[in-house]
């Protein structure tokens, strides 16, 4: 008779993971970013969205350990004159919300769809061709189809407004046949398992057994491509946001930042694309390690190459 | 006795020729469609009395299981009709069949694969309670999950812990009571043993019997345990290639066999004091359940197959002791 937290404190679970190094790093450096990302508008020094407050005058400023850098503006400032290292913190959250969000509704529509068409098997044909034909599609082709039809209807001004719910429906929309694929693997697999077929025997609903019995036991996979996904979709955004049909320079992500500085980097402001650049990839690869961690765990057969 | 349960010709078969794409062959330079069908279960009729045990025996895919998931209806028969107390249940819809789902309860082979790996023994034992008596307190149903668990000798403190803190014969335990939570009266138990070790085989088996004895509870059990059976079951049905062959009282069957495939299944076990030397061997390998052989379908392995025996299907034939054997030659006289 224990305690859900005393279960958590004694299992395998938290003991692997605090003798892990690499996670436990990972993990610390993921908190410290969050953390400053979202705690952004009260740490960050600058507010980057009151234009009020932005002074031309100050623009590509050097970072303050430089010889003629201004201790104002410790990472620097941009081509427009807003200090970096808030940029680069309302950024990160902002890419952030982004990988999240676009994880959710990924990981909705394909826990869905996997469901479906592992249990029911009228639709199974159905639904996984249209996966197909969705995976065919890449997600930049989705991102300027609709990234083009969006900006003619709201105009640029509109467009920046509903910029980061387009986004994430954008890169939702492309990559959830992922996740219906883990899914409905998985579901295959457990809807033979003899506990289904006793819950059966008890009379519940095909709806209950896929929601309530089946469902629970697919979600390890789900969890191990979850992570890898965010830091996925972090990159497509970036890369939408390079190729112009991302976030608009005035609500940067970290990928408009990487963009609007790439022009000014043989000026010899380098700081404006290398400082963003280095909290992406750091993003990035901490996510990794970490969904690494996630999936020797879940998997201890897999074997670690 | 009443007969609790009927089985009555019932056919069930398995089409595994996969999609439209697959099932195309070419043959003779034409292209036809081709199904690929296992026949698991074919013109079964059973009748279980109240209150009995009726063993189903037989070796490996002659179809036992089958048969139990066919009458607890995880499966819908092809053919042929299932009565449980003279009400046909083959063909009701989910919602129709309900009430029957606390009347019928399964217990199934592998202890580790039927209870839910991320649900507690308390939710895996309220789960059914709870769905079928919506109208209990909250109070009622643990005072009910505690009942059974100390009936089936799992202690009820332990109810908050997940499955795989147990071992094999308590999940067996647990498995056994959540089918008894619904206060079933008849219990379809597939090989309840057959996964547990040898010394935890005899625990179960006496929880069975208790069970039954307090609950008036009538099994269908499958094994391929000839001593398990012996020892357990007042009838029994000898099963081969998805075909009953012999239905017998357990002491008739196993002092005066008269199927040919039950004689040589029982000549396999060891006995003691027994004669050396009497083992019937067959020769030839159980036939696929998807091509199924012409007329008896143990013709190709019986000693005393004739012409007859591989053009007529052998039909039921109740003896005067009331054994019911299908095999033309009993009735022939010549066995
Ligand atoms: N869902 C299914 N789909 C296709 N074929 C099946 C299915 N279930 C059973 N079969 C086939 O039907 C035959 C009978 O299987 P069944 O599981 O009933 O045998 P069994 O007597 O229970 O054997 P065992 O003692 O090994 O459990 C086998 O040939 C099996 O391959
Ligand atoms: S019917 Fe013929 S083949 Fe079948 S068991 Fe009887 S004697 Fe043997
Ligand atoms: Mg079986």
């Amino acid at each position: 008779m224990r305690s859900r937290w005393q279960r958590f404190k004694d299992s395998y679970m938290l003991h692997s993971f605090l003798n892990d190094r690499v996670a436990l790093t990972c993990f610390i450096i993921l908190a410290v970013l969050m953390f400053s990302a979202f705690a952004a508008p009260i740490i960050a020094p600058h507010d980057p969205y009151n234009s009020s407050t932005i002074d031309i005058m100050d623009a590509q400023a050097p970072p303050s350990w430089s010889h003629d850098g201004d201790s104002e503006f410790l990472l620097g400032t941009d081509a427009q004159g807003r200090d970096m290292l808030s940029t680069m913190l309302y950024g990160m959250r902002v890419s952030i919300i982004i990988g999240i969000g676009a994880v959710c509704l990924q990981a909705f529509l394909g826990i869905v769809v996997g469901l479906l068409s592992g249990y029911v098997k009228r639709l199974d044909n159905v639904l996984m061709r249209i996966a197909d034909v969705q995976l065919s599609f890449s997600t930049y082709m989705v991102a300027i189809f609709i990234g083009a039809i969006v900006q003619t209807a709201f105009g640029v001004a509109g467009y920046e407004k509903v910029a980061v719910p387009l986004i994430i429906v954008i890169i939702g929309l492309a990559e959830w046949p992922q996740y219906a694929r883990t899914v409905r693997a998985s579901v295959l697999a457990e809807r033979k398992k003899e506990y289904v077929e006793a819950a059966r025997v008890i009379g519940l609903s095909k709806t209950r057994i896929m929601w309530r019995h089946i469902l629970p036991n697919t979600l390890s996979p789900v969890l191990v491509i979850s992570t890898v996904q965010v830091a996925n979709a972090i990159m497509s955004e970036a890369a939408l946001s390079f190729l112009g049909l991302g976030m608009p320079v005035t609500k940067p992500s970290l990928g408009s930042l990487i963009t609007a500085g790439f022009e000014y980097i043989f000026s010899g402001s380098w700081w404006i694309t290398i400082f963003p650049g280095i909290l992406l990839v750091t993003l990035i690869l901490v996510i990794n390690l970490l969904g690494d961690w996630v999936r020797d765990f879940l998997n201890p057969k897999l074997y670690k190459g | 006795m009443t007969a609790i349960l009927e089985i009555r010709d019932v056919d069930k078969h398995f089409d595994i020729s996969g999609s439209f794409i697959d099932q195309l062959r070419i043959s003779h330079g034409k292209l036809n469609r081709k199904k690929t069908v296992v026949k698991a279960v074919n013109n079964i009729t059973l009748d279980v009395q109240a209150g009995e045990t009726l063993a189903v025996v037989g070796e490996s895919g002659c179809g036992k299981s089958t048969l139990a998931r066919t009458v607890m209806r995880l499966y819908r028969p092809n053919k042929g009709e299932i009565l449980y107390k003279g009400e046909r249940i083959d063909n009701l819809s989910s919602a129709k069949m309900r009430p029957y789902r606390t009347r019928m309860q399964m217990v199934f082979q592998d202890p580790y694969a039927s209870l839910n790996p991320r649900m507690t023994v308390r939710q895996i034992l309220e789960e059914p309670v709870r769905f079928h008596n919506p109208g209990l307190s909250r109070a009622e149903v643990h005072d009910k999950v505690a009942e059974v668990m100390t009936q089936v000798g799992v202690d009820p403190a332990w109810a908050t812990n997940y499955p795989h803190e147990f071992s094999g014969g308590q999940r067996q335990r647990i498995s056994i009571a959540r089918a008894l939570v619904v206060d079933p009266e008849f219990i379809a138990a597939d090989e309840p043993i057959a996964a547990l070790d040898v010394s935890i085989q005899a625990q179960i088996l006496n929880l069975l019997m208790d069970a039954q004895e307090e609950r008036g509870l009538t099994y269908l059990f499958i094994s391929h345990d000839l001593s398990v059976v012996e020892h357990i079951s007042n009838r029994v049905a000898v099963m081969y290639l998805g075909c009953v062959c012999e239905l017998a009282t357990a002491k008739e069957l196993f002092s005066n066999p008269k199927h040919p495939y039950t004689q040589a299944l029982l000549s396999a076990i060891p006995k003691l004091g027994g004669e050396a030397g009497n083992h019937i061997r067959l020769s030839g390998d159980v036939p696929t359940p998807i091509n199924l052989p012409t007329g008896c379908v143990f013709h190709g392995r019986c000693p005393h197959a004739d012409e007859r025996c591989m053009r007529e299907i052998p039909m039921q034939r109740t003896l005067d002791n009331g054994t019911i054997v299908a095999c033309h030659g009993v009735e022939e006289g010549r066995i």
